[in-house]
């Protein structure tokens, strides 16, 4: 395998980053909808919310579990460095996901208890994505390795940059969440929706603005990544681009134009990924083990390769079909299950 | 007391994937079930098999949720718990696992949405092709899985460089000698579960005399499913502990209950192990069976315990007693599918309340029959996780300290148990409710009457209207 000239340890960080980031923005608009939730003022908008989501979200969150055996298929130093590095956010998150993911099924056949279900929806989407926000920190941070193995304590993801990376995460979620309301809904939930999405627009921008200048001040590597000659000037369209989207956006929501919030919101998300894979390049477990050192066997990694480029593209479109299935705006009528 | 990480470990494992397990055994089957019902519906128009899907496919939303959120823990657990395993494997566990989710999860997860909810946004053709799908999914899952886990037990393809498993043949590693026994024994054991939950509640409603007429469709349906399967899974159970006896002898030694080698072993039908003494207590067997089941000759051959050392024996007692109750139900499940030829070739089929209290009873022993299954086959590969290769314990993650593994076993069994009464609770509400509440539009109760089986389907649709005006008196009355 070896005179192939490709280099496979890079397509498929770039394939898992893909994953990651699909899982990022369909689960992302999920649990934004979850952190949302207790905030709707009544059942009937509850209802509607929940029936923007419930027919794709199992789809949504299977790309969490593609990143996670990817990661074990291409890069198994990560996998068995980083989960069990993380072993009580990865429980709690699991945890999270489980009270989320009953709580499509359980509620609709509920009645007296359908309160609890709601709070199993939101505690479940608000916590999943708190421990993703910390998982995401620490990993920005990165372990205490020896050898091929993790040698730190149980806590050591524990750290004020990763709560803020939680709540940012939150912020995050609950706008793409906000923006999905908009563009899948009409009348009083979508008014709701264009409320609070200024607030939320400049929570984020503000999480945005906060981790940009901590990242620089923690890692001296990150910040010469930066701002040495010539990067300042092919990274400065990072941040700039940053700045037009959210211009965009806030024009979008006092304009009130149903579709262009969403896209923006994906594309601040995409933005903020390509200035973290900028600072972290090309090290997966921070300070210093880069994702070739990390990579399985080559034959490993070209045996699923193949597989994964033939399977991908028919996994996009059959979830492109079912997302036209269940195009245009959910109203209150509409909602009823099977 | 120190808090053994280890032991805790091995402990969750088997906690959750013996959670997880309780949903697949059930979906699997249900779902190729659901599909059958809805090409029915398809090919006939009849109203009957609509709202007899509908409402299973209501009882698979419930168990497939549970099944998924459980199957999700299952896929972290490698990495957070066992990361030398992982790490060491991972050359060939990984790309299977990951062939797995790209090959089956997504299927399975895109098309249950279009199930649950597309009916009515979609031709019947399509919805019948999402109910396909999904039940193709579920055993292109089973195989990529039982591909995994056959290959922990009888390893092959590879070689093992530096302690890191290399793949050199990928047709071998996963066709490895074990797995097409596994995997056609597991399928079967899914229809069977299946089949026995649904002859359960048909069973219910034959006996409270409600929702009758579809009660007769499924138990005369699955019952020939039964007579089918129920020896097929006899057969295919003798195959598979052939193979075991080849591959893994120590594991067909602790289930036989068998400590010393010997020619014209025992069948050992009860004893109480003792591996302390290395002897049974108050054994009970049929001489010679043994022998002649595992090598085909009355004087065959058959090693005992006493060829391994202590340390390489699994324990005894849950392999030996595990294995038992799984054949014993295999058995029941063979008389039961024979009581039900009998009473069809006598007419008796659907008003013999004895046989109907029967099947009722009969309705957990697969869950459990499952159960004891993995228990024997999982067990019975300690002390080895990957055999031969890897010992369980060189496969624990080295951070991981007792507190932490303890925290993790407990909430999952605190979340577990929450999650598994309240699940169990709506899917009996919905099976209470009978399929004779399901609602149907319009179009659907006139059995698409373009057709000209329509006027066949009439009198069945008068019958469900009485049978559903019946439903709607007081529950369970
Ligand atoms: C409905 C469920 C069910 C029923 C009725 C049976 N089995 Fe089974 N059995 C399973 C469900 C199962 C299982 C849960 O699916 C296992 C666990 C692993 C596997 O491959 O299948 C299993 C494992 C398993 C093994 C372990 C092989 C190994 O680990 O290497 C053997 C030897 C048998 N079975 C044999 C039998 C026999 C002789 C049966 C008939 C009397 C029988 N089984 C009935
Ligand atoms: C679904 C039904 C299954 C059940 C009920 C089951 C049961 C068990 C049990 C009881 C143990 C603990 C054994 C001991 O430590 O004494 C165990 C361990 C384990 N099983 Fe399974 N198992 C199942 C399927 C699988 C599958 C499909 C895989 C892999 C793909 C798997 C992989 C493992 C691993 C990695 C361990 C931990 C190491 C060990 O203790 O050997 N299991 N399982
Ligand atoms: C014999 C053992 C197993 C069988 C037959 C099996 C089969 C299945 C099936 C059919 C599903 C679909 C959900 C359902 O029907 O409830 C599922 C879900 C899942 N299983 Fe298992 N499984 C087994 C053990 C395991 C193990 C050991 C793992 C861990 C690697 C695992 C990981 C998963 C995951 C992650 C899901 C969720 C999929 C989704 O998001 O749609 N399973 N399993």
């Amino acid at each position: 395998m070896e005179e192939l000239n490709v280099d496979l340890a890079l397509v498929w960080a770039v394939i898992i980053a893909f994953g990651v980031f699909m899982y990022v923005l369909m689960d992302g608009f999920d649990l934004g909808i979850g952190i949302l939730f207790p905030f709707a003022p009544d059942d009937a908008t509850r209802d509607v919310m929940m029936n923007t989501v419930a027919p794709v979200w199992d789809g949504n969150q299977t790309w969490l579990v593609l990143g996670g055996v990817g990661l074990l298929a291409a890069f198994p130093l990560v996998y068995s460095i980083l989960l069990p590095a993380l072993y009580l956010p990865i429980l709690f998150m699991l945890i999270a996901l489980i009270f989320r993911g009953v709580a499509f099924e359980f509620r609709f056949k509920s009645k007296q208890s359908k309160w609890l279900w709601d709070i199993s929806f939101t505690g479940g989407s608000m916590l999943a994505t708190f421990t993703q926000g910390i998982i995401l920190g620490a990993f920005i941070q990165g372990f205490e390795v020896e050898g091929t193995r993790f040698v730190g304590g149980g806590f050591d993801w524990f750290t004020p940059f990763s709560v803020m990376t939680g709540f940012g995460l939150m912020a995050g979620y609950a706008l793409i969440g906000c923006s999905w309301i908009i563009l899948k809904t009409q009348d009083e939930v979508r008014d709701w929706a264009y409320r609070r999405a200024p607030l939320l627009l400049i929570l984020v921008l503000a999480f945005i603005g906060l981790v940009s200048l901590w990242t620089p001040l923690m890692r001296e590597a990150i910040a010469s990544r930066w701002f040495s000659l010539p990067n300042l000037f092919f990274f400065a369209p990072v941040p700039l681009v940053t700045v037009g989207l959210a211009w965009l956006m806030a024009r979008a929501i006092r304009l009130r134009q149903d579709g262009l919030p969403f896209l923006c919101s994906l594309g601040l998300f995409a933005l903020c990924y390509t200035g973290l894979a900028i600072s972290l390049w090309p090290n997966v477990i921070q300070p210093d083990i880069s994702i070739w050192e990390a990579s399985s066997s080559p034959g490993s990694q070209l045996f699923l390769l193949l597989g994964v480029l033939f399977v991908i593209p028919i996994i996009l479109s059959y979830t492109i079909w079912a997302y036209w299935v269940f195009r245009g705006k959910v109203t209150r009528e509409s909602v009823g299950y099977h | 007391m120190e808090l053994d990480p280890l032991l805790i470990s091995r402990i969750q494992f088997a906690f959750v994937v013996s959670f997880h397990i309780i949903f697949p055994a059930f979906t699997i089957g249900l779902a190729s079930y659901i599909a059958v019902l809805e090409g029915l519906w398809f090919k006939t128009g009849n109203p009957v098999y609509l709202r007899l899907s509908k409402m299973w496919i209501k009882v698979f939303a419930v168990s497939f949720g549970m099944g998924v959120v459980s199957g999700i823990v299952m896929a972290f657990q490698f990495g957070t718990n066992w990361s030398e395993l992982s790490y060491a494997s991972a050359n060939f566990l990984g790309p299977v696992l990951s062939y797995e989710v790209v090959t089956a999860f997504f299927l399975e997860a895109t098309f249950l949405g279009v199930l649950l909810f597309g009916r009515s946004k979609l031709p019947q053709g399509a919805h019948l092709l999402a109910a396909i799908m999904m039940a193709l999914g579920t055993l292109i899952s089973s195989f990529w899985i039982l591909s995994a886990n056959s290959w922990m037990q009888t390893p092959d393809g590879i070689v093992v460089r530096d302690g890191i498993v290399h793949v050199t043949s990928w047709l071998q590693a996963i066709f490895n000698p074990s797995f097409p026994y596994r995997f056609a024994h597991m399928v079967v054991a899914a229809y069977l579960t299946t089949a026995f939950f649904v002859i359960g509640v048909s069973a219910w409603y034959l006996l409270r005399q409600r929702s009758e007429q579809y009660a007769r469709v499924m138990f005369s349906m699955t019952l020939w499913l039964v007579a089918l399967l129920a020896p097929l899974q006899v057969l295919i159970g003798d195959l598979h502990g052939l193979d075991t006896f080849e591959h893994q002898p120590a594991k067909i030694a602790a289930m036989e209950g068998h400590w010393d080698t010997q020619r014209g072993a025992p069948l050992i039908l009860f004893a109480i192990p003792d591996s302390a003494a290395e002897t049974n207590h108050l054994q009970i067997g049929i001489p010679r069976l043994a022998s002649l089941i595992l090598t085909h000759d009355l004087d065959g051959e058959v090693p005992g315990l006493r060829e391994w050392a202590p340390e390489d024996r699994p324990p005894v007692g849950p392999v030996f007693w595990a294995f038992r109750v799984m054949v014993a139900i295999g058995f029941a499940m063979l008389g039961v599918a024979a009581l039900g030829l009998w009473l069809r070739w006598k007419g008796r089929l659907f008003d013999t309340p004895w046989f109907q209290k029967l099947c009722l009873a009969m309705m957990p022993t697969p869950f459990i029959a499952v159960l004891g299954g993995w228990l024997t086959t999982e067990i019975g590969r300690q002390p080895w996780v990957i055999y031969g290769i890897m010992r369980t314990e060189d496969a624990i993650s080295p951070s991981l300290t007792g507190g932490m593994a303890l925290t993790s076993l407990l909430v999952f069994i605190v979340v577990y148990a929450i999650i598994f009464v309240a699940g169990g609770y709506y899917i009996s509400l919905i099976l209470a409710g009978g399929p004779d509440r399901e609602e149907l539009t319009e179009d659907e109760r006139g059995g698409r009457a373009a057709r000209p089986l329509s006027a066949v389907d009439s009198p069945f649709e008068r019958q469900a209207g009485d049978a559903g005006r019946r439903g709607t008196t007081p529950r369970g009355s």
